[in-house]
């Protein structure tokens, strides 16, 4: 039961949001015609314990994406800005 | 029985209630225990393994015996416990767990088999044959042992939820919790102060104490009177914090109506979630009793609770009472006792250095070492340094110590402190970010220490919050020191009760550490012992001691169970509350729905969506008539279908072309205005997400559906699309599935129809085949789209959606006077099969863009978001299963979806299978069942035959392949 403080909307609810996988993963450029990078940025993921750089969709605000600081470990919540323009 | 000018409760406000039948009278601000006792009812429950007779123990919550059943029928509550069910005219109370009375309980005859049913019986002896336990062991076990019942009807209670915002939530209103909240009240702060029990003052009301020269529970009065009195202080009563979770939310039972008769309209309990920046935790201790033999027999109760039934209640659970314990406190209970006229027996006092008093004898360096009575005290044994004696008693207060309550504090992982001078577990600061401990859950025990750091941790909270405390003056109260030695465990023969609740005694314990379940958590699951409705809140901290005793560690190494939420027990229905039958999931209508009732059109559940499964007419028995009816309509004449659960997403700007180019395999810029295209979505792995129509209504405007139960996700999907991917683009969108009402009308007439609402006749130059563009119908603007689903020449007409219902009545009226009618899913279905048109039953995540046949939709003009993972060659590789149709050629001819495909020569079984079946339906038009599969290598193999088999119907039919379209495969209809 964590709280998203939205960009747009403020301190929310988790019920909210969905939650959009590791903010992490870098997309490879359109014309990358190897399967490698695109393998790694579709499946590849590390499973850290503790600061989690993540997307969340708040699908029932804003509809926003977001890129949200979560501790795997904790739960502890840190910055959240929108992810327009960020990755 | 009663004593005379003792107290809370109204001696003018009678009430009457029953226990097991019989019917007893209690007082306004009774709870059903203390008016029990009053009535000197002392065996209110048998216990869950032996079926032991068991009394009340404590006085609060943690109530392990006296659990009982109120009610009956459906709103039947079990598991009550009588110490927190108030008392209320015509209250009807059952106890539980015993047959066939509560005074006669044949069970009882477990207790005798007792030798050889100790902790890890069950494991080692019902082992073999395996299957036994399941069918025999384990029900007939189950009904042995046992708690109260759920009625099995239906429950018609009403249970709601809710939620609250606040600076400083402060959790239990005794002395610690009423002073934080006063300064914080008077500071400003939003303060919501919650307490478990009907009447705020915790154990004010209990004592007999002076704060600030008036009794206890007149001071709680003057401050609840003065908190009342604040616009920013919210008081929740009969309101238990029950867990702490992150960033300061906490989750709050409410029992709403569990006081009175059920009440109309009113919730039964809600459930909160309070999301507060800083809480104060002030919930107090609980008392542990101490075990001995036969420390269980009915009149044998905690000291305090003695105490709070004496003060609270005016009620004495004895006429000549004893008192053993091994700390100050529990010489409190003698010398209220002894002041309100109770004859005192006897204090045993574990130590040596007791005081003493002239008002009672005090036995130093004594122990009470067993019990005797028939289904309720009669005497005692105390062991002295002389000897053994026993002692004449109807009731004997314990006590063990106190434990701080830390359970909220541990709810986020953390483990307490062990502090030696109390021995007790403290909570360790910090172990709930915001959360700060106060008063006796903190281990400060006397009501000076409590009123102290009830206002200190207040004066901390507001600064953190950036207010400033003002005028705090911390009252005058007594500060007596509270000193014990270790008592958990008074050596003997028999059976020592540590857990009532599970029935587990010391030797349980003991037996657990020999055969090596040494760790704390493994011991609980070994013995039982902390699990059920009380989760060991009397008996956590002495059957650890226990254990740590016998594996000769310290209690600190031997550590603790881990404390979960929820802190009392919570009923799945407040939890899952507004969510009970229709409220399970919202329902969504089509603005034809009522019209489509009104034709006893059977409704089907399409993801949230509420849409007809066929429309019945005149003389129809059952819905294959219906459907074969509807088909031949719209092959034949014209059929009206509310396709408006598609979804809609309106998409605009400059780049919004670009865009459709990004997220559909297939070329959109290209796509001329007023025309339409269908388009293959893919997802960032290669595989297909959805599929739809998008129609280029401007340079710069598109509408896109999708299929009704991807419209959730796809939306999602370009929101990431647009915002993270391609932030480059300006082009915005926005899903209209809602603002608009739209009707597939489909067949040869249905141009004829069109034409006669429409505001402007159809042209064949005009409206070509995937043609889309502005109409007026009827006066109204609206859009026509010249798509279909069908295979046959058809529209899809939109309408905002104001106007759907009247739109549909109007479309079925025409669509009547030319032989046509509405037509529903199953039709829409078959309709669909026979042309080979997929839906989500065929892309339901594993299939690509080369398993339907649509590889070539993936333009090589372009890069679209899954390309290149699409392009890899185990997406496009012949042996995958691939689309085909199937035609049953044997004796049987029915087809099942979910059925799998095998050679007609092959064992049908996993390896062997070739492929399954997604879609079937009988086809009045070809007239034979068809289906569509997926089975490898499956365009090559059309005119073989093959098997399907279901082995879960136990249907086997013979099938030959054949391409996915039957009907019409040029496409010639849909063009006519």
């Amino acid at each position: 039961m964590i709280r998203i403080n939205c960009p747009v909307c403020g301190s929310r609810d988790e019920n909210e949001f969905t939650y959009g996988g590791d903010a992490n993963v870098v997309r490879p450029a359109m014309d990358e015609a190897e399967t490698g990078p695109w393998l790694d940025y579709v499946f590849m993921r590390d499973n850290p314990r503790g600061p989690h750089r993540e997307y969340w969709h708040h699908v029932m605000g804003c509809r926003q994406w977001l890129m949200l600081e979560r501790d795997t470990l904790t739960h502890e919540i840190g910055d959240c800005i929108l992810a327009r323009g960020v990755a | 029985m009663r004593i005379a000018g003792k107290g809370l409760i109204d001696r003018s406000a009678p009430v009457s209630f029953a226990f097991d039948g019989i019917g007893y009278s209690g007082f306004e601000g009774d709870t059903l225990a203390s008016a029990l006792l009053a009535n000197d009812v002392r065996l209110v429950g048998r216990s869950f393994k032996y079926h032991r007779p068991r009394g009340i123990l404590t006085a609060g919550s943690e109530e392990p015996n006296a659990l009982m059943t109120i009610g009956s029928g459906a709103a039947q509550d079990p598991n009550v416990r009588a110490t927190v069910q108030e008392l209320y005219e015509g209250l009807q109370a059952r106890s539980q767990n015993r047959w066939p009375s509560l005074g006669l309980d044949l069970m009882s005859v477990t207790d005798l088999a007792a030798p050889f049913l100790g902790a890890g019986f069950y494991y080692k002896t019902f082992m073999w044959p395996r299957a036994f336990w399941e069918k025999l062991y384990e029900p007939v076990i189950r009904r042995a042992a046992g708690l109260g019942s759920l009625s099995g009807e239906n429950n018609a209670d009403k249970y709601e939820r809710a939620y609250a915002f606040c600076d400083l939530l402060v959790i239990g209103a005794g002395p610690a919790g009423l002073m934080a909240a006063l300064v914080a009240g008077r500071a400003g702060a939003d303060v919501v102060l919650a307490d478990e029990d009907s009447r705020m003052g915790g154990r004010l009301l209990a004592e007999t104490y002076k704060v600030d020269g008036v009794p206890g529970a007149a001071w709680a009065e003057q401050v609840l009177d003065e908190l009342r009195g604040m616009d920013n202080v919210r008081l929740m009563t009969r309101s238990t914090v029950i867990g702490a979770y992150d960033q300061g939310t906490y989750g709050v039972l409410e029992r709403v109506g569990h006081h009175g008769p059920r009440a109309d309209g009113a919730p039964l309990e809600t459930f909160w979630r309070i999301s507060t920046k800083r809480a104060i935790l002030a919930a107090g201790a609980l008392e542990r009793p101490v075990a001995f033999q036969n420390n269980d027999r009915p009149g044998i109760m905690t000291a305090g609770a003695v105490r709070a039934y004496l003060n609270r209640w005016g009620v004495s659970p004895g006429r000549a009472v004893t008192v053993f314990g091994n700390n100050d406190d529990a010489h409190r209970t003698a010398h209220d006792l002894v002041a309100a006229g109770v004859h005192v027996a006897g204090l045993i006092d574990s130590r040596h250095d007791a005081p003493t008093s002239d008002d009672f004898t005090v036995y130093r360096g004594a122990q009470v070492c067993g019990s005797a009575g028939r289904q309720r005290l009669e005497s005692i044994t105390i062991r002295t340094t002389i000897g053994e004696e026993n002692l004449k008693t109807d009731c004997l207060a314990m006590s063990g110590g106190w434990n701080p309550t830390v359970h909220l504090t541990c709810h986020m992982n953390d483990r307490p402190t062990w502090r030696d001078d109390i021995l007790s577990f403290v909570p360790t600061p910090g172990s709930v970010p915001g959360m700060t401990a106060a008063g006796a859950c903190n281990g400060a025990f006397s009501t000076a220490a409590c009123l102290n750091e009830g206002a200190q941790a207040a004066k901390q909270a507001l600064a953190d919050l950036g207010l400033k405390a003002k005028g705090i003056d911390v009252p005058v109260a007594e500060d007596t020191p509270y000193t014990l030695e270790p008592l958990w465990a008074v050596p003997g023969k028999g059976r020592a009760w540590l857990d009532f609740q599970n029935d587990v005694t010391v030797k349980d314990v003991k037996q657990a550490a020999t055969e090596n379940f040494r760790s704390v958590e493994h011991m609980k699951r070994y013995t039982t012992q902390g699990m059920a409705t009380d989760q060991g809140k009397n008996s956590n901290v002495a059957a650890l001691a226990v254990l740590a005793d016998a594996t000769g560690r310290g209690i600190p190494e031997t550590g603790t169970t881990t404390f979960r939420p929820p802190y009392s027990p919570v009923a799945i229905a407040a939890l899952g509350a507004g969510a009970q039958g229709a409220g399970f999931a919202p329902k969504r209508y089509m603005t034809s729905h009522k019209a489509s009732v009104e034709r006893k059109a059977p409704m089907i559940e399409v993801g949230l969506w509420y849409r007809p499964s066929y429309f019945p007419t005149e003389g129809e028995t059952n819905w294959r008539q219906s459907c074969d009816r509807e088909v031949n309509m719209v092959r034949n004449s014209v059929g009206v279908c509310d396709v408006s659960t598609l979804g809609k997403i309106d998409i605009q700007g400059p780049d919004a072309a670009e865009f459709l180019d990004y997220v559909y395999t297939n070329m959109f810029s290209t796509l001329k205005i007023g025309r339409t295209r269908y388009g293959l979505m893919l997802r960032e792995d290669g595989y297909v997400m959805d599929d739809g129509t998008t129609a280029r209504l401007s340079e710069t405007h598109f509408v896109m559906t999708t299929t009704t139960a991807g419209a959730g996700e796809v939306m999602r999907h370009l929101d990431f699309a647009q915002q993270v991917l391609r932030p480059d683009l300006d082009v915005s969108f926005i899903s209209v599935t809602e603002q608009w009402a739209q009707f597939a009308v489909a067949g040869p007439k249905s141009r004829e129809l069109l034409d006669g609402i429409l505001d402007s006749p159809l042209t064949t130059k005009d409206w070509p085949f995937m043609a889309c563009g502005d109409v007026g119908i009827q006066g109204i603007a609206g859009r026509l789209f010249r798509i279909s689903f069908s295979g046959e020449h058809a529209y899809e007409i939109a309408i905002p959606a104001r106007y759907g219902d009247s739109l549909f009545r109007l479309l079925l009226a025409k669509a009547e006077a030319l032989g046509g009618g509405p037509y529903g899913m199953e039709s829409l279905n078959i309709l669909r099969i026979e042309k080979g048109f997929i839906t989500h039953a065929e892309i339901h995540g594993r299939i690509t863009a080369f398993d339907i046949g649509m590889e070539r939709m993936v333009s090589d003009k372009k890069d679209c978001i899954g390309k290149t993972m699409s392009e890899r060659p185990g997406l496009n590789d012949n042996n995958r299963e691939q689309m085909v149709g199937l035609k049953p050629v044997g004796a049987v001819k029915q087809l099942t979806a979910g059925a799998f495909l095998f050679e007609n020569d092959d064992d049908p079984v996993r390896v062997n299978a070739q492929g399954y079946v997604t879609s079937v339906g009988f086809s009045p038009t070809m007239e034979y069942f068809m289906g569509l599969a997926f089975l490898q290598n499956g365009p090559a193999r059309y005119g073989e035959t093959i098997k399907m088999v279901d082995h879960l119907r136990g249907i086997q039919t013979l099938c030959e392949v054949v391409p996915p379209v039957v009907f019409d495969p040029t496409g010639g209809r849909v063009r006519g």
